[in-house]
Protein backbone atom coordinates (compact mmCIF):
# COMPACT_ATOMS: atom_id res chain seq x y z
CA UNK A 1 0.00 0.00 0.00
CA UNK A 2 1.21 3.36 -0.65
CA UNK A 3 1.66 5.62 1.67
CA UNK A 4 -0.81 9.00 1.22
CA UNK A 5 -0.14 11.42 4.01
CA UNK A 6 -3.66 13.61 4.88
CA UNK A 7 -2.63 16.99 4.96
CA UNK A 8 -1.09 17.16 1.42
CA UNK A 9 -2.89 18.25 -1.53
CA UNK A 10 -2.39 15.97 -5.15
CA UNK A 11 -2.56 15.71 -8.46
CA UNK A 12 -3.71 13.14 -10.69
CA UNK A 13 -0.41 12.70 -12.39
CA UNK A 14 1.11 11.79 -8.71
CA UNK A 15 2.38 15.20 -7.38
CA UNK A 16 1.81 16.33 -4.21
CA UNK A 17 1.59 19.65 -2.86
CA UNK A 18 2.18 21.29 0.82
CA UNK A 19 1.17 24.63 2.11
CA UNK A 20 4.23 26.27 4.18
CA UNK A 21 2.38 28.79 5.92
CA UNK A 22 4.40 32.01 4.25
CA UNK A 23 2.63 31.72 0.71
CA UNK A 24 4.74 29.21 -0.96
CA UNK A 25 4.52 25.49 -1.60
CA UNK A 26 6.54 22.71 -1.50
CA UNK A 27 6.41 20.03 -4.19
CA UNK A 28 7.17 16.69 -5.09
CA UNK A 29 6.11 13.36 -6.23
CA UNK A 30 3.83 10.49 -4.43
CA UNK A 31 5.74 7.12 -2.93
CA UNK A 32 3.49 5.76 -5.14
CA UNK A 33 4.84 7.28 -7.97
CA UNK A 34 8.41 6.45 -6.84
CA UNK A 35 7.41 3.00 -6.52
CA UNK A 36 6.17 2.85 -10.10
CA UNK A 37 9.59 4.31 -11.28
CA UNK A 38 11.52 2.16 -9.37
CA UNK A 39 15.67 3.51 -8.53
CA UNK A 40 16.40 6.96 -8.92
CA UNK A 41 19.65 7.73 -10.59
CA UNK A 42 18.99 11.16 -12.00
CA UNK A 43 16.79 14.20 -11.20
CA UNK A 44 16.18 17.41 -12.44
CA UNK A 45 14.54 20.37 -11.11
CA UNK A 46 14.41 23.45 -12.09
CA UNK A 47 16.01 26.77 -11.21
CA UNK A 48 14.90 29.81 -8.55
CA UNK A 49 13.16 32.62 -10.87
CA UNK A 50 11.70 30.26 -13.12
CA UNK A 51 7.87 31.11 -14.55
CA UNK A 52 6.08 28.44 -14.81
CA UNK A 53 2.18 27.32 -16.12
CA UNK A 54 -0.03 24.90 -14.70
CA UNK A 55 0.06 21.24 -15.96
CA UNK A 56 3.96 22.26 -17.35
CA UNK A 57 6.96 19.82 -17.36
CA UNK A 58 9.40 21.62 -14.75
CA UNK A 59 11.00 18.96 -13.34
CA UNK A 60 12.48 15.54 -14.64
CA UNK A 61 12.98 12.47 -12.20
CA UNK A 62 14.97 9.25 -13.99
CA UNK A 63 14.85 6.10 -12.88
CA UNK A 64 16.98 3.04 -14.29
CA UNK A 65 13.79 1.98 -16.79
CA UNK A 66 12.82 5.39 -17.53
CA UNK A 67 12.36 9.19 -17.70
CA UNK A 68 9.44 10.74 -16.32
CA UNK A 69 7.98 14.28 -16.41
CA UNK A 70 7.11 15.97 -13.14
CA UNK A 71 4.39 18.76 -14.04
CA UNK A 72 4.03 22.17 -11.99
CA UNK A 73 0.58 21.78 -10.31
CA UNK A 74 -0.09 25.21 -9.87
CA UNK A 75 0.68 28.33 -11.71
CA UNK A 76 3.78 30.39 -10.08
CA UNK A 77 7.47 31.35 -9.81
CA UNK A 78 10.24 28.90 -8.12
CA UNK A 79 11.82 29.61 -5.47
CA UNK A 80 13.80 27.00 -5.41
CA UNK A 81 14.47 23.42 -6.58
CA UNK A 82 16.06 21.00 -3.98
CA UNK A 83 20.12 21.48 -4.44
CA UNK A 84 20.79 17.82 -2.57
CA UNK A 85 19.02 15.88 -5.31
CA UNK A 86 21.62 16.08 -7.48
CA UNK A 87 24.12 14.01 -5.97
CA UNK A 88 21.57 12.06 -3.77
CA UNK A 89 18.32 11.30 -6.40
CA UNK A 90 17.83 8.41 -4.56
CA UNK A 91 16.46 10.46 -1.49
CA UNK A 92 12.88 10.70 -3.67
CA UNK A 93 12.72 7.05 -3.40
CA UNK A 94 13.55 7.10 0.57
CA UNK A 95 11.38 10.12 1.65
CA UNK A 96 9.36 11.35 -0.84
CA UNK A 97 6.94 13.51 1.62
CA UNK A 98 10.66 15.25 3.31
CA UNK A 99 13.71 15.28 1.96
CA UNK A 100 13.00 14.10 -0.99
CA UNK A 101 11.09 17.17 -2.09
CA UNK A 102 11.55 18.39 -5.58
CA UNK A 103 10.92 22.31 -5.97
CA UNK A 104 9.07 24.98 -3.71
CA UNK A 105 7.18 27.46 -5.82
CA UNK A 106 4.99 30.94 -5.61
CA UNK A 107 1.84 30.36 -6.91
CA UNK A 108 0.23 33.01 -8.96
CA UNK A 109 -2.24 35.65 -7.99
CA UNK A 110 -5.74 33.42 -8.12
CA UNK A 111 -4.00 30.29 -9.16
CA UNK A 112 -4.02 27.68 -5.62
CA UNK A 113 -7.82 28.12 -6.04
CA UNK A 114 -7.88 27.80 -9.35
CA UNK A 115 -5.72 24.36 -9.40
CA UNK A 116 -7.89 21.39 -9.54
CA UNK A 117 -5.62 19.55 -6.54
CA UNK A 118 -6.82 16.51 -4.47
CA UNK A 119 -7.50 15.45 -1.11
CA UNK A 120 -6.14 12.58 0.37
CA UNK A 121 -9.16 10.69 0.52
CA UNK A 122 -9.51 11.26 -3.17
CA UNK A 123 -5.97 11.11 -4.33
CA UNK A 124 -6.36 7.38 -2.56
CA UNK A 125 -9.26 6.91 -4.99
CA UNK A 126 -6.94 7.82 -8.52
CA UNK A 127 -4.33 4.95 -6.62
CA UNK A 128 -7.49 2.54 -6.20
CA UNK A 129 -9.03 2.95 -9.76
CA UNK A 130 -5.22 2.57 -11.28
CA UNK A 131 -5.13 -0.95 -9.43
CA UNK A 132 -2.63 0.96 -6.93
CA UNK B 1 5.27 -6.30 -14.97
CA UNK B 2 5.47 -5.87 -18.64
CA UNK B 3 4.51 -7.41 -21.75
CA UNK B 4 7.82 -8.89 -23.29
CA UNK B 5 7.44 -11.13 -26.78
CA UNK B 6 4.14 -11.79 -25.76
CA UNK B 7 5.11 -12.98 -22.04
CA UNK B 8 4.19 -11.32 -18.85
CA UNK B 9 7.23 -10.55 -16.97
CA UNK B 10 8.42 -8.63 -14.03
CA UNK B 11 11.11 -5.96 -14.46
CA UNK B 12 12.18 -6.52 -10.84
CA UNK B 13 11.47 -8.32 -7.91
CA UNK B 14 12.93 -6.06 -5.00
CA UNK B 15 15.12 -3.32 -6.27
CA UNK B 16 16.31 -3.31 -10.22
CA UNK B 17 19.65 -1.89 -8.97
CA UNK B 18 19.94 -4.31 -5.79
CA UNK B 19 19.51 -6.91 -8.47
CA UNK B 20 21.80 -6.36 -10.33
CA UNK B 21 24.66 -5.58 -7.95
CA UNK B 22 23.57 -9.11 -6.63
CA UNK B 23 24.63 -10.92 -9.25
CA UNK B 24 27.71 -9.43 -9.89
CA UNK B 25 28.87 -9.64 -6.26
CA UNK B 26 27.17 -12.67 -5.65
CA UNK B 27 24.33 -14.77 -7.47
CA UNK B 28 20.78 -14.12 -9.08
CA UNK B 29 18.16 -16.07 -10.90
CA UNK B 30 16.09 -14.76 -14.72
CA UNK B 31 13.43 -16.73 -15.57
CA UNK B 32 14.31 -16.69 -19.06
CA UNK B 33 11.63 -19.39 -20.07
CA UNK B 34 10.46 -16.85 -22.71
CA UNK B 35 13.22 -17.72 -24.84
CA UNK B 36 12.67 -20.15 -28.02
CA UNK B 37 14.24 -23.93 -27.82
CA UNK B 38 14.64 -25.86 -30.52
CA UNK B 39 15.96 -29.23 -31.59
CA UNK B 40 17.40 -29.47 -35.02
CA UNK B 41 17.54 -33.57 -35.96
CA UNK B 42 18.58 -35.43 -38.91
CA UNK B 43 21.70 -36.54 -40.92
CA UNK B 44 21.27 -33.32 -42.84
CA UNK B 45 21.53 -31.09 -39.65
CA UNK B 46 25.15 -29.99 -40.16
CA UNK B 47 25.11 -29.07 -43.84
CA UNK B 48 22.00 -27.02 -43.10
CA UNK B 49 23.37 -25.04 -40.29
CA UNK B 50 26.25 -24.23 -42.30
CA UNK B 51 23.99 -22.88 -44.79
CA UNK B 52 22.03 -21.09 -42.17
CA UNK B 53 24.13 -19.79 -39.78
CA UNK B 54 27.05 -16.36 -40.41
CA UNK B 55 29.41 -18.51 -37.32
CA UNK B 56 30.68 -21.67 -38.86
CA UNK B 57 29.06 -24.80 -36.88
CA UNK B 58 32.05 -26.32 -38.70
CA UNK B 59 34.10 -24.94 -35.55
CA UNK B 60 31.62 -27.14 -33.16
CA UNK B 61 33.52 -30.30 -32.85
CA UNK B 62 33.53 -31.37 -29.37
CA UNK B 63 29.56 -32.66 -28.26
CA UNK B 64 28.02 -30.00 -25.85
CA UNK B 65 29.81 -26.77 -27.38
CA UNK B 66 28.10 -23.55 -27.81
CA UNK B 67 28.35 -21.18 -30.57
CA UNK B 68 27.07 -17.64 -30.97
CA UNK B 69 25.82 -16.53 -34.62
CA UNK B 70 23.37 -14.41 -36.45
CA UNK B 71 21.04 -15.81 -38.29
CA UNK B 72 20.99 -13.25 -41.38
CA UNK B 73 18.57 -12.74 -44.69
CA UNK B 74 19.88 -12.67 -48.09
CA UNK B 75 20.93 -9.01 -47.90
CA UNK B 76 22.76 -9.57 -44.76
CA UNK B 77 20.56 -8.05 -42.33
CA UNK B 78 19.98 -9.71 -39.05
CA UNK B 79 16.75 -12.12 -38.93
CA UNK B 80 18.03 -13.36 -35.22
CA UNK B 81 20.71 -13.71 -32.61
CA UNK B 82 21.14 -17.23 -31.17
CA UNK B 83 23.75 -19.88 -29.67
CA UNK B 84 23.48 -23.54 -31.03
CA UNK B 85 24.38 -26.47 -29.57
CA UNK B 86 26.19 -29.30 -30.86
CA UNK B 87 24.79 -32.45 -28.94
CA UNK B 88 25.86 -34.99 -31.40
CA UNK B 89 25.99 -35.18 -35.39
CA UNK B 90 22.39 -35.53 -35.80
CA UNK B 91 21.28 -33.09 -33.15
CA UNK B 92 21.88 -29.66 -32.48
CA UNK B 93 20.19 -27.05 -30.14
CA UNK B 94 18.99 -23.90 -30.50
CA UNK B 95 18.10 -20.90 -28.68
CA UNK B 96 16.46 -18.21 -29.75
CA UNK B 97 15.10 -14.88 -29.18
CA UNK B 98 11.26 -14.35 -27.88
CA UNK B 99 10.15 -11.43 -29.61
CA UNK B 100 11.59 -13.02 -33.13
CA UNK B 101 10.18 -17.14 -32.05
CA UNK B 102 7.61 -17.56 -35.12
CA UNK B 103 9.44 -15.40 -37.41
CA UNK B 104 12.56 -17.56 -36.59
CA UNK B 105 10.74 -21.02 -36.82
CA UNK B 106 8.65 -20.11 -40.48
CA UNK B 107 11.89 -19.82 -42.02
CA UNK B 108 14.18 -22.38 -40.37
CA UNK B 109 11.31 -24.69 -41.48
CA UNK B 110 11.17 -23.47 -44.87
CA UNK B 111 14.99 -23.99 -45.13
CA UNK B 112 15.21 -27.45 -43.11
CA UNK B 113 12.45 -28.98 -45.25
CA UNK B 114 14.68 -30.03 -48.64
CA UNK B 115 17.54 -31.26 -46.07
CA UNK B 116 14.88 -33.49 -44.36
CA UNK B 117 15.90 -31.81 -40.80
CA UNK B 118 13.52 -31.65 -37.69
CA UNK B 119 12.92 -29.00 -36.21
CA UNK B 120 11.05 -29.34 -32.61
CA UNK B 121 10.10 -26.54 -30.25
CA UNK B 122 10.15 -27.44 -26.84
CA UNK B 123 7.57 -25.48 -24.99
CA UNK B 124 8.08 -28.22 -22.84
CA UNK B 125 11.27 -26.79 -21.43
CA UNK B 126 11.35 -24.13 -19.30
CA UNK B 127 15.02 -22.21 -18.41
CA UNK B 128 16.70 -20.43 -15.24
CA UNK B 129 19.75 -18.25 -15.77
CA UNK B 130 21.42 -18.39 -12.75
CA UNK B 131 24.79 -15.85 -12.90
CA UNK B 132 27.29 -14.31 -10.60
CA UNK B 133 30.37 -15.37 -9.11
CA UNK B 134 29.00 -18.14 -6.86
CA UNK B 135 26.43 -18.94 -9.15
CA UNK B 136 27.38 -22.40 -9.73
CA UNK B 137 28.34 -23.55 -6.75
CA UNK B 138 25.04 -22.23 -5.70
CA UNK B 139 23.01 -24.20 -8.46
CA UNK B 140 25.05 -27.49 -8.36
CA UNK B 141 23.64 -27.69 -4.83
CA UNK B 142 20.36 -28.29 -6.22
CA UNK B 143 21.99 -31.63 -8.22
CA UNK B 144 22.81 -35.09 -6.86
CA UNK B 145 26.24 -35.14 -6.29
CA UNK B 146 27.41 -36.49 -9.34
CA UNK B 147 25.48 -34.55 -12.01
CA UNK B 148 26.79 -31.41 -9.47
CA UNK B 149 30.45 -32.60 -10.21
CA UNK B 150 29.83 -32.87 -13.99
CA UNK B 151 28.07 -29.47 -14.33
CA UNK B 152 31.09 -27.44 -11.99
CA UNK B 153 33.20 -29.26 -14.88
CA UNK B 154 31.94 -28.27 -17.88
CA UNK B 155 34.43 -25.18 -19.05
CA UNK B 156 32.91 -22.21 -20.72
CA UNK B 157 30.51 -22.04 -23.43
CA UNK B 158 29.81 -25.57 -22.87
CA UNK B 159 26.36 -27.46 -21.99
CA UNK B 160 25.54 -30.52 -21.58
CA UNK B 161 21.91 -33.08 -20.54
CA UNK B 162 22.84 -33.93 -16.58
CA UNK B 163 19.87 -36.03 -15.79
CA UNK B 164 16.25 -34.16 -16.64
CA UNK B 165 18.22 -30.92 -16.85
CA UNK B 166 20.51 -29.50 -19.83
CA UNK B 167 22.53 -27.34 -17.83
CA UNK B 168 25.31 -24.88 -20.08
CA UNK B 169 27.61 -22.66 -18.75
CA UNK B 170 27.02 -19.77 -20.54
CA UNK B 171 24.53 -16.21 -19.98
CA UNK B 172 24.21 -12.47 -20.24
CA UNK B 173 25.53 -10.79 -17.88
CA UNK B 174 29.24 -11.00 -18.13
CA UNK B 175 29.31 -12.94 -15.37
CA UNK B 176 30.22 -17.35 -14.81
CA UNK B 177 27.27 -18.71 -14.43
CA UNK B 178 24.46 -21.58 -15.83
CA UNK B 179 21.60 -21.68 -17.85
CA UNK B 180 19.29 -24.45 -17.23
CA UNK B 181 16.81 -25.78 -19.30
CA UNK B 182 14.60 -28.10 -17.12
CA UNK B 183 10.91 -29.56 -17.57
CA UNK B 184 8.85 -26.81 -16.67
CA UNK B 185 7.33 -28.61 -13.45
CA UNK B 186 10.80 -28.26 -11.89
CA UNK B 187 11.36 -24.53 -12.39
CA UNK B 188 9.07 -23.69 -9.31
CA UNK B 189 11.25 -25.45 -7.19
CA UNK B 190 14.45 -24.70 -8.66
CA UNK B 191 13.60 -21.09 -7.89
CA UNK B 192 12.62 -21.59 -4.55
CA UNK B 193 15.59 -23.92 -3.94
CA UNK B 194 17.77 -20.98 -4.70
CA UNK B 195 16.26 -18.30 -2.96
CA UNK B 196 16.44 -20.65 0.08
CA UNK B 197 20.23 -20.41 -0.93
CA UNK B 198 20.56 -16.87 -1.15
CA UNK B 199 20.35 -16.36 -4.78
CA UNK B 200 18.58 -13.39 -5.35
CA UNK B 201 15.57 -13.23 -7.99
CA UNK B 202 16.08 -10.90 -10.49
CA UNK B 203 14.31 -9.42 -13.30
CA UNK B 204 14.04 -8.39 -16.72
CA UNK B 205 15.07 -4.49 -15.86
CA UNK B 206 18.13 -6.05 -14.03
CA UNK B 207 19.01 -8.39 -17.32
CA UNK B 208 19.22 -5.25 -19.01
CA UNK B 209 21.66 -2.94 -17.25
CA UNK B 210 24.04 -6.17 -16.79
CA UNK B 211 23.65 -7.26 -20.47
CA UNK B 212 24.69 -3.57 -21.31
CA UNK B 213 27.61 -3.45 -18.96
CA UNK B 214 28.98 -6.32 -20.42
CA UNK B 215 28.64 -4.89 -24.22
CA UNK B 216 26.23 -7.76 -25.12
CA UNK B 217 23.66 -6.69 -28.04
CA UNK B 218 19.73 -6.56 -27.68
CA UNK B 219 18.23 -8.05 -30.75
CA UNK B 220 15.83 -5.12 -31.59
CA UNK B 221 17.27 -2.91 -30.09
CA UNK B 222 21.16 -2.47 -31.54
CA UNK B 223 20.42 -4.87 -34.56
CA UNK B 224 17.51 -5.87 -36.54
CA UNK B 225 16.58 -7.45 -40.53
CA UNK B 226 17.58 -3.20 -41.61
CA UNK B 227 21.13 -3.28 -40.08
CA UNK B 228 24.45 -6.16 -40.97
CA UNK B 229 26.29 -7.76 -38.33
CA UNK B 230 29.47 -5.44 -39.35
CA UNK B 231 27.57 -2.10 -38.15
CA UNK B 232 26.33 -4.08 -35.12
CA UNK B 233 29.27 -4.76 -33.85
CA UNK B 234 28.80 -8.68 -34.24
CA UNK B 235 31.36 -9.02 -37.11
CA UNK B 236 33.29 -11.21 -35.04
CA UNK B 237 30.71 -13.77 -35.46
CA UNK B 238 30.52 -13.89 -39.41
CA UNK B 239 32.40 -16.38 -40.52
CA UNK B 240 33.70 -15.46 -44.01
CA UNK B 241 36.41 -18.74 -43.99
CA UNK B 242 36.35 -20.94 -45.07
CA UNK B 243 35.17 -19.02 -48.48
CA UNK B 244 33.55 -22.13 -49.74
CA UNK B 245 30.69 -21.90 -47.05
CA UNK B 246 28.16 -20.57 -48.87
CA UNK B 247 25.64 -19.50 -46.41
CA UNK B 248 22.71 -17.24 -46.04
CA UNK B 249 23.57 -13.40 -46.63
CA UNK B 250 27.24 -14.04 -47.63
CA UNK B 251 26.75 -12.35 -50.86
CA UNK B 252 25.49 -9.04 -49.20
CA UNK B 253 28.19 -9.22 -46.49
CA UNK B 254 31.60 -9.97 -48.72
CA UNK B 255 31.65 -6.37 -50.47
CA UNK B 256 31.38 -4.71 -46.77
CA UNK B 257 33.34 -7.31 -45.38
CA UNK B 258 36.32 -6.21 -48.49
CA UNK B 259 35.01 -2.17 -48.73
CA UNK B 260 34.15 -1.38 -44.65
CA UNK B 261 30.77 0.15 -43.49
CA UNK B 262 30.08 3.12 -43.46
CA UNK B 263 28.60 2.60 -39.26
CA UNK B 264 29.51 1.18 -36.22
CA UNK B 265 28.33 0.30 -33.19
CA UNK B 266 30.80 1.85 -30.17
CA UNK B 267 30.29 2.23 -26.31
CA UNK B 268 29.49 5.76 -24.73
CA UNK B 269 30.58 6.34 -21.85
CA UNK B 270 28.72 9.68 -20.36
CA UNK B 271 30.69 12.41 -19.00
CA UNK B 272 27.91 14.36 -17.24
CA UNK B 273 25.08 13.39 -15.46
CA UNK B 274 21.85 12.17 -16.98
CA UNK B 275 20.67 9.32 -18.66
CA UNK B 276 21.15 8.21 -22.16
CA UNK B 277 18.69 6.49 -23.58
CA UNK B 278 17.76 4.39 -27.08
CA UNK B 279 16.64 7.09 -29.80
CA UNK B 280 18.87 9.95 -28.52
CA UNK B 281 20.74 11.97 -30.95
CA UNK B 282 24.24 11.50 -31.28
CA UNK B 283 26.69 14.04 -32.59
CA UNK B 284 30.13 13.67 -34.36
CA UNK B 285 31.44 16.66 -34.94
CA UNK B 286 32.67 16.62 -38.81
CA UNK B 287 31.99 12.50 -39.19
CA UNK B 288 28.09 13.21 -38.87
CA UNK B 289 25.47 12.07 -36.96
CA UNK B 290 23.97 8.91 -35.16
CA UNK B 291 21.97 7.58 -32.68
CA UNK B 292 22.12 6.07 -29.41
CA UNK B 293 20.58 1.75 -29.55
CA UNK B 294 20.88 1.17 -25.89
CA UNK B 295 21.09 3.31 -23.00
CA UNK B 296 20.74 2.86 -19.16
CA UNK B 297 21.92 3.85 -15.86
CA UNK B 298 25.21 1.38 -15.07
CA UNK B 299 25.18 0.82 -11.18
CA UNK B 300 28.34 -0.91 -11.57
CA UNK B 301 30.25 2.15 -12.76
CA UNK B 302 27.55 4.95 -11.26
CA UNK B 303 27.26 7.06 -14.73
CA UNK B 304 25.31 6.30 -17.79
CA UNK B 305 26.72 4.14 -20.74
CA UNK B 306 24.78 3.21 -24.07
CA UNK B 307 25.44 1.48 -27.06
CA UNK B 308 25.15 4.03 -30.28
CA UNK B 309 25.48 3.55 -34.16
CA UNK B 310 27.88 6.04 -35.35
CA UNK B 311 29.80 7.01 -38.41
CA UNK B 312 32.87 4.67 -39.19
CA UNK B 313 35.12 8.11 -38.78
CA UNK B 314 33.53 8.58 -35.15
CA UNK B 315 36.59 10.13 -32.93
CA UNK B 316 37.10 9.47 -29.26
CA UNK B 317 34.49 12.00 -28.43
CA UNK B 318 30.74 12.84 -28.98
CA UNK B 319 27.63 14.98 -27.69
CA UNK B 320 24.64 13.45 -27.31
CA UNK B 321 21.45 15.64 -27.12
CA UNK B 322 19.03 15.13 -24.08
CA UNK B 323 15.89 17.22 -24.29
CA UNK B 324 17.49 19.51 -26.15
CA UNK B 325 20.50 19.94 -24.02
CA UNK B 326 23.82 18.46 -25.58
CA UNK B 327 25.82 16.64 -23.31
CA UNK B 328 29.66 15.27 -23.75
CA UNK B 329 30.26 11.49 -24.02
CA UNK B 330 33.50 9.76 -24.66
CA UNK B 331 33.56 6.96 -27.68
CA UNK B 332 34.58 3.46 -26.17
CA UNK B 333 35.01 -0.33 -26.70
CA UNK B 334 32.14 -2.19 -24.51
CA UNK B 335 32.52 -4.49 -22.94
CA UNK B 336 32.12 -1.88 -19.72
CA UNK B 337 32.08 -4.29 -17.20
CA UNK B 338 33.55 -7.86 -17.11
CA UNK B 339 33.26 -10.24 -14.27
CA UNK B 340 32.78 -7.55 -11.46
CA UNK B 341 35.56 -5.20 -12.69
CA UNK B 342 35.26 -1.98 -14.63
CA UNK B 343 37.17 -2.29 -18.00
CA UNK B 344 36.57 1.48 -18.29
Amino acid sequence: MSNVPADLRYTKSHEWVRALGDGTVEIGITDHAQHELGDLVFVEVPEAGRTVKADEPCAVVESVKAASDVYAPIAGEITAGNPKLAAEPEMVNADPYGEGWLMRLKPSPGALAAAALLSATEYQKVLDAEGG
Amino acid sequence: MVDFGGWDMPVQYSSQIGEHHAVRRAAGVFDVSHMGVLDLRGQGVRPFLLQLLANDVGKLRVPGKALYSCMLNERGGVLDDLIVYYLNDYWFRMVVNAGTRDKDLTWIREHARPLAVEVTERTDLAMLAIQGPEARTKAAQLMPPSEAAAALALGPFVGRELGRWFVARTGYTGEDGFEIMMPAADAVPAWRGLNSLGVASCGLGARDTLRLEAGMNLYGNDMDESTDPFESGLGWTVALAPPERDFIGRAALEPIAREGSARKLVGLLLEERGVLRAHQKVLAAAAGEGEITSGTYSPTLERSIALARVPASTGARVQVEIRGKLLGARVVKPPFVRAGQSLI
